[in-house]
């Protein structure tokens, strides 16, 4: 503790939560966490439930392990870690089949997959494993919008021009359709795997267009 | 044999780790620069997915399951302990990373030294825990079956991984956007990689639900019964 109380919401926070959305974005800047980004983002509903799973996880990880930083010999930290990773995620998971069957039907896997989703891993690491609880927790939301952010703006428009929904609900007319005599075809490439790639590659170049520092040389 | 040689190429190809359910991703971006370093990445990762899907195969069967405890005795035959299959299998996977880091350490060092910090990654590689994860979806009835699954989806990471290198290598030679540079490219190229995988899909493999019947699907199953 330094001997001038910070205050709870200084700037020094607020940018903990401000960086990751764009400047240090965890999945277009760190590169962490694709894996389950790219799977999920179909639809927006699993994509919502994933993020807030993750929100979840990320901030009690990121809290608790801020907490036992001085406690945790450092020769065994990943396990530690991991433990404490796989723990929440069972929870998630528990709670998820419990009460939002056929969203975790749909998820499979990818809950599961939380454990090792760099992001978590990698906040832990980088931040929470060197400062206070309250930063750290400050840090997981951050870093948890920041990797909502991208995952929604993909899932909206896979499944907007995939299936010509938003959240399941039709938002394209019907009579736009050319089976009913109008002039509009869902795109079924969006729906597939290597789309959500392309989808996610195009967010990058528009982010890295507006914001200029982050061009990587080649 | 041949439910095993569908397996092993419908995970290499079909269900390729990183097209399908871009498992692995993270490592697959972040080594993927030079062809030498992710051979050697891709090399591990054949390696532990080999021996980490068969241990947890076997955790799954005797331990995990609904009924599996059963061996212990009748009482026992209600227990379902599926819930601790995360930590379980992370557990198992973490130990032997530890494992193959200290082999590589040994016979290769200068592997060693080029893998880094990606070599204890491995642990949190998606692809290795969702191989695991996969294996008990689907349920496969013997351990041959999983242990081919498991070297099958290392594979196709391997190609995958060893693919996207050697066309990062060229592509430093071409002028691409200056803001689709570096990631952005590469998430791109994986995209039209992925699309190329996709063409396997035609592949009519005995039990798999799509049904497709065209020229080479024919000739394929063809080559298959003249090899039995």
């Amino acid at each position: 503790m330094s001997n001038k109380q910070e205050a709870l919401f200084s700037k020094k926070n607020i940018k903990l939560i401000k960086d990751p959305l764009d400047d240090n974005n965890p999945i277009t800047v760190q590169v962490l966490g694709i894996c389950s980004a790219l799977a999920i983002t179909v639809q927006l509903k699993p994509a919502v439930v994933m993020a807030v799973s993750v929100f979840f996880v990320l901030c009690v990880a990121n809290v608790l392990v801020s907490l036992m930083r001085k406690m945790i010999p450092s020769r065994i930290r990943i396990i530690v870690q991991l433990v404490i990773i796989a723990t929440l995620v069972i929870l998630v998971d528990q709670t998820l089949k419990a009460f939002l069957y056929d969203v975790s039907k749909e998820l499979s896997v990818f809950v599961g997959l939380i454990i090792t989703n760099c992001i978590i891993m990698g906040r832990l690491e980088a931040f929470a494993l060197a400062n206070t609880p309250w930063k750290s927790f400050m840090d997981g939301v951050g870093n948890s919008l920041g990797y909502a952010l991208p995952l929604i703006v993909v899932a909206f428009f896979r499944e907007l021009l995939g299936s010509g929904t938003l959240f399941g609900l039709e938002v394209i007319p019907p009579n736009w359709y050319i089976e009913n005599g109008g002039f509009y075809a869902n795109n079924g490439m969006m729906i597939l795997p290597p789309m959500a790639l392309v989808t996610c590659g195009i967010y990058i170049w528009v982010q890295r267009i507006r914001n200029n520092k982050l061009v990587e040389e080649n | 044999m041949q439910d095993l040689a569908n397996i092993f190429i419908k995970s290499i190809f079909i269900d390729n780790m990183v097209f399908a359910y871009f498992l692995g991703m993270c490592s697959y971006l972040a080594v993927s620069k030079t062809v030498k370093t992710s051979i050697g990445l891709g090399l591990a990762v054949v390696f532990v997915l080999g021996i980490t899907v068969p241990v947890n195969y076997l955790l799954e069967n005797y331990i995990l399951k609904e009924g599996a405890l059963v061996w212990l005795g009748d009482s026992f035959k209600e227990v379902d302990l599926s819930f601790l299959s995360f930590i379980l299998f992370i557990a198992v996977i973490a130990s032997m990373v530890q494992l193959v880091e200290m082999i590589v350490e040994k016979f290769s060092p200068g592997l060693y030294s080029s893998l880094g910090i990606f070599l204890p990654l491995i642990a949190v590689n998606c692809a290795i825990l969702g191989a695991s994860l996969f294996m008990q979806e689907r349920d496969y009835s013997t351990i041959v079956e999983a242990t081919v699954f498991g070297l099958g989806s290392g594979v196709g990471w391997f190609l995958a991984i060893v693919g996207i290198a050697a066309i990062r290598e060229k592509i430093r030679y071409s002028n691409v956007p200056p803001a689709l540079r570096g990631l952005g490219i590469t998430f791109i190229i994986t995209g039209l990689m992925g699309i190329a995988f996709m063409s396997f899909m035609g592949i009519q493999l005995e039990d798999s639900k799509k049904t497709v019947t065209t020229e080479v699907v024919v000739s394929f199953d063809n080559n298959k019964t003249e090899i039995n």
